[in-house]
């Protein structure tokens, strides 16, 4: 694998769409509608909402247990583009080869099962075959030998894999954060975090703590079982398409978020949705944590009545510290007085998805 | 960005460790590292024990002065601990300690006290060895000056005083951040003037 995928757009139908997600901000999605949009009602809260991953509606991201989208070629390349720039993006403790290695495989397994036009899995015993067409990749390997591929499992799946990803070790009654992978995340730092537990890499999250959230959650989290992952909705905002807002490359990226005026923001603005899922792995009993990124333009999800109306009361009426927290303080009130032409003040239905 | 900076005197954040006053407990060997003021937790300690001569027969004391020039090396040294060393600095101590881990069996009790610089280091080679958390006691004593990574360039600024600071690596102006690594055994420093390059809040001295 190298930077240079041979991006074909038209071997797939023209399917995958060739965009950017840095300089040029090609980044569209061709469907709004298809947006994992979050709330669903018009105001927001922490709370642990998990919900059961099963299959969900047909043409939404809920549609596969792994959605690989219109996105896929070319997230894959701005994520070998971060990990060129700084490796310490990736990392995984020495103990934590093999759930790599169940990570690899359930990502695999899924891959083939769902999307057969573009991804195979032919096993003879441990001597594994791997096709993944739309990245020109095709591997035979061994499983579970790390010498027959050219990477360590977790960072060779994850440069064929949507979302960042962090794998938790369970010990002493809670979970360790001991690898991940973030090239697409919202401001937190995998080199800072890893091998943190799960109440110290939630430490600086405001308000949270003390409704009692993050014990809940640890507490479902710790009996997770196996084929029964759950999954739930974080959310921020960011300005410009930007797929890597890590804290590392703050001075890059941060002053970006000064460029917003009444006539760019629905262009520019950006709702930036996290569709996190965590799945018991069977060998190492360790946790996988997939935290998918979705982006969609303000002018892109007004373009569906119930998103902009609920948007708008959303942002307003958030409260400060989670604004503050969020990084968009200082851009609310446009971002409030933009999203107010698109809301008539009618009564919105319940649940997340259009009404049309 | 606003950014607020936390009181000194605010509630522990839930990534930064854990201090009690040292306690002593029964081992086959007692491993004890200080720093600054960390020597009087130390004979605290020690005065509360009904054994002390046993755990000093099986003491080795390691202990270098505060970064503020605090040193009480005399007073550990009069002890009459199997082993004393005294190191001038912190980094100038960690080898040892090293070499010290490679002989330690399950067993063993670690005594940690004086600044979260000295003990965030020392935890962290004894946790890389294996040995249980339970067996590691730690206590913050004397200065408050932190240990801080730039997330951005990735370089530890020692001993900071202030907040905002000057990262001594890639030179961005950082706010402490209230978030702890023990594996790196710093604070998180992010630079504050990111999207107002040159409003940089005035320095205000939060940890001495």
């Amino acid at each position: 694998m190298s930077l240079d995928f041979k991006f074909a757009p038209d071997d797939f139908g023209g399917f995958f769409r060739d965009e950017t997600f840095r300089d040029t901000f090609t980044y569209r999605n061709s469907d709004p509608r298809r947006f994992p949009f979050p709330f669903d009602r018009d105001d927001y809260m922490y709370s642990v909402n998990m919900e059961p991953h099963v299959p969900g509606r047909k043409g939404t991201a809920f549609e596969h247990m792994l959605d690989v989208d219109e996105h896929y070629i070319a997230e894959m390349i701005d994520r070998a583009k971060v990990l060129a720039e700084d490796p310490l993006r990736c990392q995984s403790l020495p103990h934590m080869t093999l759930a790599g290695w169940d990570v690899l495989e359930l990502i695999m397994e899924a891959k083939a099962r769902d999307y057969p036009q573009w991804f195979s899995l032919t096993k003879d015993g441990n001597r594994w075959h791997w096709v993944n067409r739309p990245l020109g990749i095709e591997q035979s390997f061994t499983f579970l030998d790390e010498s027959t591929l050219p990477y360590p499992p977790f960072e060779y799946i994850m440069r064929q894999t949507q979302g960042d990803w962090t794998l938790q070790d369970e010990r002493d009654g809670t979970l360790w954060m001991d690898a991940g992978i973030a090239t697409s995340q919202a401001d937190w730092s995998v080199d800072f975090d890893v091998g943190m537990n799960f109440h110290e890499w939630h430490a600086p999250v405001p308000l949270a703590h003390e409704k009692g959230v993050f014990d809940r959650a640890l507490k479902f989290l710790l009996k997770l079982q196996h084929g029964a992952p759950v999954r739930r909705f974080n959310w921020t905002m960011t300005v410009n398409p930007l797929l890597d807002t890590a804290p590392e490359t703050y001075p890059k990226w941060g002053p970006m978020r000064t460029t917003l005026t009444q006539e760019n923001m629905g262009q520019k603005m950006h709702l930036r949705v996290e569709l996190q899922s965590l799945y018991r792995l069977p060998r190492s009993n360790a946790i996988a944590f997939d935290i998918r990124c979705y982006l969609c333009s303000f002018e892109q999800i007004v373009e569906v009545p119930k998103w902009a109306r609920r948007l708008h009361r959303v942002i307003r009426d958030l409260p400060v510290e989670l604004a503050t927290y969020k990084g968009f303080i200082r851009n609310r009130d446009a971002m409030v007085e933009w999203l107010s032409k698109y809301d008539d003040g009618a009564p919105t239905s319940p649940g997340w998805f259009p009404d049309d | 960005m606003k950014v607020e900076l936390t009181p000194v005197n605010a509630p522990s954040m839930r990534s930064r460790p854990v201090y009690a006053p040292l306690e002593p407990r029964p081992g086959k060997l007692h491993v004890i590292v200080a720093d600054d003021e960390g020597a009087n937790a130390v004979t605290d300690m020690l005065d509360k024990s009904n054994n002390r001569s046993e755990i000093l027969a099986d003491a080795h004391v390691m202990y270098c002065p505060g970064p503020t020039g605090t040193d009480l090396s005399t007073k550990l040294e009069v002890l009459g601990a199997a082993q004393f060393f005294r190191a001038p600095t912190i980094p100038a101590l960690l080898p040892r300690l090293v070499r010290v881990l490679a002989d330690a069996h399950m067993g063993t009790q670690f005594y940690l006290a004086g600044t979260e610089g000295l003990i965030g280091q020392a935890e962290r080679e004894i946790m890389a060895t294996g040995f249980p958390h339970a067996s590691i006691q730690k206590e913050h004593r004397g200065s408050t000056l932190r240990r801080v990574q730039c997330v951005h360039c990735k370089g530890i600024t020692e001993n900071v005083a202030t907040d905002p600071f000057k990262c001594s690596h890639c030179g961005l102006n950082l706010f402490v951040r209230d978030h702890y690594s023990r594996r790196i055994a710093a604070f998180q420093g992010v630079n504050i003037d990111a999207e107002d390059p040159g409003q940089v809040p005035e320095s205000v001295v939060r940890f001495k």
